[in-house]
């Protein structure tokens, strides 16, 4: 059994290595696997057109791949074992609503207001974003941290969090209304996510402060194991509630606002991944779950994009579309052989 | 061996909320001791639950003094009290993919460090636990693939290898079949016994409670708390009084509660033993008051278990031979009207 987890791990380590290097390899150019390792290496003699796209576009969208896909896994993992409800996921406070109406405000109401169409404004316009982003998820995020540390049960503040996801689409929704059809469209790209849109210096931002992030969500596994056994249990056993649930909850609100921030509201990933997780190890025991799902989702972000990007389609195929495409059959799967291990017990 | 543990004094138990102050249950004076099973029994709604989660800890008293193992409650953080106090409660956990022994081995969370990984002693303790309940059979086996009886069985491992002093129950038994409710009982009072430790529960199962638990707290409204062995309740007339109420009658001889029915016939009923009490205990739920002390035309003929059948004898008619008490039922029934009332008889 420790083997088999061991191996497993390893095994989805590899596959992280070698969907990062297709990533690298495919693309609407065809530049061939020497030239690719070549680049990464350093080696000189390729040309400068090959370098730029491997170096300025496909690098970048494989890392921005790796640590949303992990960033999203990790979150949905930590709000599904809070709520104690599979159905949970980064979405499911209303955060990446609260992302998409930052978003919206800058996007529909700088037409409007100001006159200048977001789009036109290049990377003052992007960063704008971000940050409009950012400032959307944290606020919601701190509206629902005070109100779990108000209510007492978990399927109010989950009600409550749905209820503000509500509101904020619906004051996107009113916005949309007043805005010019050019902006509506910006809006409604960005909402397709897509791990292409960071780039340069913001990128490096964006992995860096991933990669403080992700390891420090780890620290909370014994919190979250205690917090599988439910409220009543987990008290007993010394967990402050109150206090677990603030931390897991904020962790996992960062997360997925930083995130969502970068590359719009990336769909299904995070409540998929978990799932995946649980079913591959057949465990619930976070100290596996927790670099499982980020091995898994870093995995699947990039095998999304990979199909997003795959020849023919050009750039096509928004990244959420692939990601419910490709995850929820597997997320079905894996569910149906679960359920045959169990009944043949 | 038997010392005092818990003791309680003018405890006030409710809900506090903004400007609301809702007792549930006061003037509370009881102890609890160490080495013994306790049993608090009481019907719905009158404090059972918030008396055990004020008792752990989970919500404040109203007022009063709780005193743990010499020292108030209120004293204890919430680290320390998780190694004085193992709780199991009703709630079924709804845990999946874990397995029995990792579930146990989260009773050890408190010891742990930050990862919560189990060192060599720790993982000793569980096997411990397991052994002391008795589930060797079930380690390797997914939470979700256990039935009730067996899932409590595991939390109470649980509430074992958290290594309390004293372990508080919740109504441990409410959804369990019968024999499985029996075996949590007497495995809660042989643990109690082997363990020296402090075994409170809650309970509705006032029949097991009464013939396994050391001692009972009956807990009623008018009367608050009564606590004593279920023998001296019984004697002192408390059992009696406590439920008291129209179809329950408690029997004094056995110390235990039955149905009381209401009887419209009689019949003489002759023979011994086993069989003799059966044909009684049917025709009793038929309303048929069957004795051998009721003198009557109308007899039933039991003999003893080495004779086989039952013989009716009715005036005027032949003695009737039936094999099982369903027919003997049966023609009694047929001649129910002809049978002198219950009501003369007893004059």
């Amino acid at each position: 059994m420790k083997r088999h987890t061991t191996l497993l791990m390893w095994l989805l380590a590899l596959s992280i290595l070698v969907f990062f290097f297709l990533n690298l390899l495919l693309g609407s150019v065809h530049i061939p696997a020497r030239s690719v390792w070549n680049v990464l290496l350093g080696i000189e003699g390729e040309s400068e057109i090959v370098t730029n796209i491997i170096m300025k576009s496909r690098v970048p969208q494989a890392l921005t791949a790796v640590v949303a896909g992990a960033g999203l896994a990790v979150s949905g993992l930590q709000m599904q074992t809070v709520f104690r409800n599979p159905l949970a996921g980064p979405s499911v406070l209303g955060i990446s609503s609260g992302a998409s109406l930052g978003v919206a405000f800058v996007i529909l109401l700088s037409g409007t207001i100001g006159g200048v169409a977001l789009s036109k404004l290049g990377l003052m316009g992007e960063l704008a974003l971000t940050i409009a982003a950012i400032v959307g998820a944290l606020s919601v995020m701190a509206l629902i941290v005070y109100v779990s540390q108000k209510v007492k049960g978990n399927v109010t503040l989950l009600i409550i969090g749905v209820m503000i996801g509500y509101i904020a689409s619906a004051v996107i929704g009113v916005l949309k209304f007043f805005s010019v059809e050019e902006d509506i469209r910006a809006y409604v790209i960005w909402g397709l996510g897509s791990f292409a849109r960071v780039s340069g210096d913001q990128m490096i931002l964006f992995v860096c402060i991933m990669v403080v992030l992700l390891p420090l969500s780890c620290l909370l596994v014994k919190t979250l194991n205690l917090l599988l056994l439910g409220d009543g249990y987990a008290r007993n056993l010394g967990l402050n509630i109150k206090q677990a649930r603030f931390l897991v909850i904020s962790c996992a609100g960062v997360l997925t606002a930083i995130v969502t921030a970068y590359c719009g509201p990336i769909m299904f990933l995070g409540l998929a991944v978990p799932h995946l997780s649980r079913g591959i190890f057949q465990t619930s025991d976070h100290r596996i779950l927790m670099p499982a799902s980020i091995c898994i989702g870093s995995s699947m972000a990039l095998v999304c994009n990979l199909i997003a990007r795959m020849p023919g389609f050009e750039g096509a195929l928004p990244v959420n579309s692939v990601t419910a495409l490709v995850g929820a059959p597997v997320v079905v799967y894996v569910l149906f052989n679960k359920r045959k291990s169990e009944f043949s017990e | 061996m038997k010392k005092e543990t818990i003791h309680i004094e003018d405890l006030s138990t409710g809900y506090l909320t903004k400007n609301n102050r809702k007792v549930v249950a006061e003037h509370i004076h009881a102890s609890i001791c160490s080495g013994e099973l306790t049993c608090l029994l009481g019907a719905n709604g009158v404090g059972k639950s918030t008396l055990l989660r004020t008792l752990s800890a989970f919500q404040p008293k109203l007022g009063g003094h709780i005193r743990l193992l010499g020292r108030e409650l209120e004293s204890y953080t919430d680290k320390q009290l998780s190694r004085i106090i193992g709780v199991v409660l009703t709630e079924k956990c709804d845990i999946r993919n874990m397995l029995v022994e990792e579930l146990i081995g989260l009773g050890r969370s408190p010891y742990t460090g930050f990862w919560g990984k189990l060192t060599p002693e720790d993982r000793e303790i569980v096997d411990n636990a397991i052994h002391q309940v008795k589930i060797e059979h079930l380690v390797g086996r997914m939470i979700q693939t256990l039935s009730d009886g067996e899932r409590q069985k595991v939390m109470i491992a649980k509430a074992l290898a958290q290594e309390t002093p004293i372990i508080f129950l919740d109504e441990p038994t409410a959804f369990l079949d019968f024999p499985s409710k029996v075996e949590i009982m007497q495995l809660l009072h042989r643990l109690s016994r082997e363990t020296d430790k402090t075994i409170f529960m809650s309970t509705h199962d006032l029949e097991l409670a009464l013939q396994i638990a050391d001692q009972v707290w009956l807990m009623d409204k008018t009367n608050g708390i009564t606590t004593g062995t279920p023998e001296d309740l019984s004697l002192d007339g408390s059992l009696s009084h406590f439920f008291a109420r129209k179809g329950i009658m408690f029997d004094k001889d056995t110390g235990l509660f039955r149905i009381d029915n209401e009887f419209t016939h009689a019949i003489r009923l002759d023979g011994c033993g086993q069989k003799y009490s059966m044909v009684r205990k049917a025709l009793q739920r038929n309303g048929i008051l069957a004795s051998r002390h009721v003198g009557v035309n109308y007899s039933v003929e039991t003999g003893n278990l080495d004779k086989e059948g039952f013989i009716l004898h009715c005036p005027d008619e032949e003695a009737l031979h039936v094999s099982r008490i369903e027919e003997l039922i049966a023609e009694i029934e047929k001649r129910r009207g002809q049978l002198p009332p219950a009501e003369e008889l007893k004059k």
